[in-house]
């Protein structure tokens, strides 16, 4: 099966310096990639580069291959199909993929109608409604007919991201890619968005591409990691290699210290 | 010893309802503290009443017996010295047109401590860890964990009994998280911590006592062994199950 999604190669400069160097990677339906990397790793950047959005000045190089449409030097009217049907992004603050000023079921309803357009179907007011609370459900959102009518402000931050995770589904995409998404949650709402995320993931045999610093949640999220230090890939391999044998030097450090914390409060289970 | 004592404190932010309910609680002298919550449970609250920054709406506050009074200047200028804190967010907690020396005399000065500052600078960087050229530089030049450093340094400068951390290490990277843990450890040696933090895991790492926090209540207290091993509380249960770890592969 054609991957998702093929990186090769890709280096990423701004003002001739480079901030991502040759990170390769691919993913495939149905497989789960994390990226790992403390801050300026260069993960956001290689998952910006990978749905063309790459901030202003910075410029990109080697291949990056999106549903088989190659990202890397393609004009704006290309790629902009892309987002939203063969990949959906999810960030770690929910309220910059929310619009302030929008009831939340129109949100999701509005990616519903584009999908629609973009398929040549014609759908009614009703159809799209219904969906709306269907989608809501299935991210486990609380009483949906009534949280459809909210704000997101009227909402806690649990609720945003999973409000945000159906907007993403809303566009049926084959590729997620989820950027710190449990980030700025508690730790009881950051388990229960990682179990959703992995129910759906599953049910709907997409491809994650799911990017933290966190090594236990990437852990608990992917089957394969990928670990970035100062833009270069050091290691990469299945979770139960890279975290069980870390081969490199600066993986290792990572998971001592993962672990120094895990083994602080590993007593109570 | 104790060094501060709530006894039935409870707290509201104006006429609005109640964020803090009949909080008791006691830190010792030796002992580090954790308060563990998460957002909504009022830590940030209690920390402020710890530091004298709010006066409780109901119950008492006392710092070595005597109530904490905010409005008492001389009593506080003692609580000031013997009573420290570090904050989050090690970019917006050092003033950018400091100098790292001056920065960390702050307390010293604004206490009107009667000692040699300059030796006193030099030998809170070295506590730290950081080269004795950094007095000289801005914060703009140090790393978010250098900054944190800093902070730390203003916080012990004043040799206080008792340093106050709201969430230190949130902001940084893991590698240096655990430099950091490793950093208070050795401070905890010679004063008391109180860490407030959603991080159980980096709070377990340093201190003997834990309280969890819970929308404004204590659902459980008590030493930190004890809690880990054996939570009582449902919420600490699901605290605790809801703590991702590192799978075991070997």
């Amino acid at each position: 099966m054609a991957d998702l999604l093929n990186i090769e190669n890709l280096t990423i400069h701004h003002a001739r310096q480079p901030l991502v160097s040759g990170v390769s990677l691919s993913l495939a339906a149905g497989e789960r990639v994390g990226l790992i990397g403390e801050s300026g790793s260069g993960k956001s950047l290689t998952a910006l580069a990978a749905i063309g959005l790459l901030p202003e000045g910075m410029t990109a190089s080697g291949s990056v291959l999106l549903a088989g449409q190659q990202v890397i030097g393609a004009a704006e009217r290309d790629i902009v199909g892309f987002r939203g049907t063969a990949v959906a992004t999810i960030f770690q603050e929910p309220l910059t993929a929310l619009d302030p000023l929008m009831r939340i079921g129109d949100q999701i309803a509005e990616v519903l109608r584009r999908r629609a357009r973009r398929d040549g179907r014609s759908v009614s007011r009703a159809d799209v409604a219904n969906e709306v609370l269907a989608l809501m459900a299935r991210v486990a959102l609380p009483d949906p007919t009534r949280l459809a009518r909210a704000y997101p402000h009227e909402m806690s931050g649990g609720q945003r991201q999973r409000a945000a995770i159906a907007m993403a589904l809303a566009s049926r995409p084959s590729l997620l890619i989820a950027d710190e998404p449990t980030t700025a949650l508690d730790v009881t709402t950051q388990a229960e968005v990682l179990k959703l995320l992995e129910t759906l993931v599953r049910e709907e045999n997409m491809g994650l591409l799911f990017i933290s610093h966190d090594l236990p949640v990437v852990g608990a999220a992917v089957d394969r990691v990928l670990v970035l230090r100062a833009g270069e890939l050091v290691e990469e391999g299945q979770i139960a290699e890279v975290f069980g044998r870390p081969r490199h030097p600066y993986t290792q450090g990572l998971v001592e210290a993962a672990r120094a914390f895990d083994h602080a409060i590993g007593a109570a289970l | 010893m104790s060094l501060i004592d709530l006894a039935a404190v409870s707290f509201a932010y104006g006429r609005s309802r109640k964020v803090l309910h009949d909080i008791d609680l006691r830190i010792e002298a030796g002992r580090n503290l954790g308060i563990v919550g998460e957002s909504g449970s009022g830590k940030t609250t209690i920390l402020r009443l710890l530091l004298g920054l709010a006066r409780p709406t109901s119950g008492r506050i006392a710092f070595r017996g005597e109530p904490l009074d905010p409005r008492d200047r001389l009593f506080m200028r003692g609580f000031r010295r013997s009573v420290q804190a570090v904050f989050q967010d090690p970019y917006s907690s050092l003033d950018p047109r400091q100098k790292v020396a001056d920065i960390i005399a702050e307390p010293l000065r604004s206490l009107n401590v009667d000692t040699d500052i300059d030796a006193a600078v030099a030998e809170a960087l070295a506590s730290v860890d950081l080269p004795s050229g950094a007095a000289g530089r801005y914060p703009h030049e140090f790393s978010g964990g250098q900054r944190q450093r800093i902070a730390i340094a203003r916080a012990i400068v004043s040799q206080p009994e008792l340093v106050l951390a709201d969430e230190v290490v949130s902001a940084l990277d893991l590698t240096t998280r655990i430099r950091i843990v490793d950093l208070l450890k050795s401070l905890s040696e010679r004063t008391t911590l109180v860490l407030v933090s959603h991080d159980i895991g980096f709070v377990a790492l340093l201190c003997q006592d834990l309280v969890i926090l819970e929308k404004g209540r204590i659902v459980e207290q008590g030493s930190a062994r004890n809690i880990l091993s054996a939570p009582k509380h449902p919420y600490t249960q699901r605290l605790l199950e809801s703590t991702p770890r590192l799978p075991d592969f070997t």
